[in-house]
């Protein structure tokens, strides 16, 4: 019996070294983080590139008030015979950026708060008490409120939607400051003589990045709701630029007679949120592996 | 356990006090003279200096909210702007509907969120428990008047089957109340079922690791039983918890669904005050509605005791 050599073994798969294998691979691996976030993307892309294809949002034509989908206007028209796929477009303006500059501010004001309140035994009592203050009042009333003593600006309207988020921030800044305040290489830093400044910003603020960028997200996706509620409770921007929130309040006496005046902007609006949400899932998944796969 | 009650109860005041200073700074820290804002559009000179004196806005800033604090504790919340009527009554007048609409929501959002994060808990990994959270995922992300309006159109309009809007006082009949208030119901509590399912199916998670439910297990107890009272159980502070804080979304959500259903609430109450710029109106709403928020929660803090007998105070 001769020693036949034995079939050589098909060729161990190489490893996945190019760019979109790896994207693939990544895609299995997250995909509430791939979808969230390729549908966000898509969405900021259109809300720019509006004036390139989405025609004009606010010109009226009564002669074709509320007809259906059709070819020449994708989404209908609402009563004043305006093109809904335009302002469906137009709205996600406002939406995308209220939702992004909310989420900046509240983590940037929140984790300066976060801190200090961490890291001072003094200003921690007043800090949390405050909090618990702001917290106590419901988000869109209080919000609502701010908007109509002060005049609904985007800035106004930014800051009212603002306030009520950043407690959460601060909270967990908190709770991560405190966790890694009395750590060894802290306390080695702090008897070396570094520079309070630098203690913060370089031993204690990095353990805190991973759960705010994940916190950002939420506070995105609320802030995003908390707006489209404001305008159509008729508290928001002024009433001339579409918003998602004043379309369906603009539509609901049509709802029977022309349903896709409310749920077109009612939908661009779900699908936002889910997909910021998603990827925000997708992200604290991504970046702090223990809470998955636990089951 | 009596120390620690009292000194909840004192921390809660001084929140409450906090929360009545926001209120307050809100409208004194408006732009333009809170007389004049309170007057209305169409005040004279006149007018608004003689409520200036009344108001006592000459006063220094703490005095006056010493005062007006003074007031709100005895139940003067002021009027309204636009009908004379004083806030509480106003209030008190619609509270039927706000109320019923949110007990119909709990008694059918907390027992089925619970059912929901167990078996998702249970079936961890599963396609149901997928399923279940996807369930969740889309309760954070649908706003209420989206969920409203479609349910609204798929159910009242186009079925035919419940109505379309309104509320039905409960003195005409259970019938017509109960059937005025599904739709609402569902759409105020469906993103207050995904919160709690979410934390139930996360605290279950962690419970059902431990070792004393694989000795249940191992005694041979039905899984039901395990799941129901031994995890269930040791899982409670957490859902409890969320079960209070989620009354903020609560009160958001009744103000929105309010207006989706045109029921004649509290959320409408503050809604058409909005729209009149009706600031006491405004102000009182945010005070009781915040005021209801606290003490639910200070008492979901003393029921831990209640619910695992190892926390002690």
């Amino acid at each position: 019996m001769t020693l036949t050599a034995s079939a050589p073994d098909a060729p161990s798969p190489a490893p996945a070294t190019s760019a979109l294998s790896q994207a693939w691979l990544f895609t299995r691996r997250h995909p509430t983080l791939v979808t969230g976030g390729a549908i966000i993307s898509l969405m900021a892309l259109a809300a720019l590139a509006a004036p390139l294809f989405a025609g004009d949002p606010s010109t009226m034509n009564p002669a074709v008030r509320l007809r259906p989908p059709s070819a020449q206007a994708w989404l209908g028209t609402d009563h004043l015979g305006r093109d809904v796929f335009a302002r469906v477009i137009y709205g996600a303006r406002v939406s995308l950026m209220v939702g992004l500059l909310v989420a900046l501010v509240a983590i940037g004001v929140g984790t300066v708060v976060g801190l200090v309140a961490g890291y001072f035994r003094m200003a921690d009592a007043i800090v949390t008490r405050l909090m618990d203050g702001i917290m106590a009042i419901p988000a869109i009333l209080l919000a609502i409120a701010m908007v109509a003593l002060m005049g609904a600006s985007v800035w106004i309207l930014i800051l009212a939607i603002v306030l009520p988020e950043i407690p959460r921030v601060v909270r967990l800044v908190r709770s991560v400051v405190l966790s890694v305040r009395d750590a060894p290489y802290v306390e080695a830093a702090r008897a070396g003589g570094t520079r309070l400044r630098v203690i913060l910003s370089r031993h204690i603020l990095p353990s805190t990045v991973a759960p705010l960028i994940v916190q950002a997200t939420y506070i995105c996706a609320a802030a995003i709701i908390v707006e489209s509620a404001l305008s159509f409770l008729g508290a928001g921007v002024s009433p001339e630029t579409p918003t998602w929130g004043s379309m369906i309040a603009q539509s609901r006496s049509h709802l029977a007679r022309a349903p896709w005046t409310v749920f077109a902007p009612g939908f661009a609006l779900a699908l936002v949120v889910l997909s910021v949400n998603l990827l925000g899932d997708g992200l604290r998944d991504y970046l702090d592996p223990r809470t998955t796969r636990r089951a | 356990m009596v120390a620690y009650v009292l000194r909840r109860i004192g921390s809660t005041i001084l929140v409450m006090v906090l929360v009545s200073l926001l209120v307050f700074l809100l409208l004194r820290l408006a732009p333009g003279d809170p007389a004049a804002v309170l007057a209305g559009d169409n005040a004279s000179a006149e007018q608004i200096a003689t409520l200036r004196r009344l108001l006592g806005l000459d006063d220094p800033l703490p005095v006056q909210f010493l005062s007006w604090l003074w007031a709100v504790a005895q139940g003067n919340l002021g009027a309204s702007l636009y009908s004379a009527e004083p806030v509480t009554l106003l209030m008190s007048q619609r509270a039927e509907a706000t109320l019923s609409l949110a007990l119909a929501t709990l008694t059918v959002a907390v027992p089925l969120a619970i059912v929901m994060g167990v078996t998702a808990a249970h079936r961890a990994g599963t396609g149901t428990d997928r399923v279940l959270m996807l369930f969740a995922v889309a309760g954070f992300s649908l706003p209420a008047f989206v969920v409203g309006y479609l349910l609204v159109y798929l159910l009242a309009i186009q079925a035919g089957v419940l109505p379309v809007q309104g509320y039905q006082p409960i003195a005409e009949g259970i019938g017509g109340w109960a059937a005025h208030l599904v739709l609402p119901a569902i759409t105020l509590g469906l993103i207050y079922t995904a919160l709690i399912a979410r934390i139930t199916r996360a605290t279950m998670l962690e419970t059902l690791s431990e070792d004393f439910i694989r000795t249940a297990r191992a005694k041979g107890l039905p899984m039901r039983r395990v799941l129901l009272v031994h995890a269930l159980r040791n899982a409670g502070v957490p859902i409890v918890t969320v079960i209070g804080i989620g009354v903020a979304l609560l009160i958001g959500g009744v103000v929105v669904t309010e207006t989706v259903f045109n029921i004649p609430g509290v959320g409408r109450l503050v809604v058409d005050a909005i729209a009149r710029r009706d600031y006491p109106v405004i102000q009182g709403v945010i005070l009781v509605c915040s005021g209801i928020y606290v003490l639910l929660n200070l008492l979901t803090d003393l029921s831990y005791t209640l619910i695992d007998p190892r926390i002690r105070y």
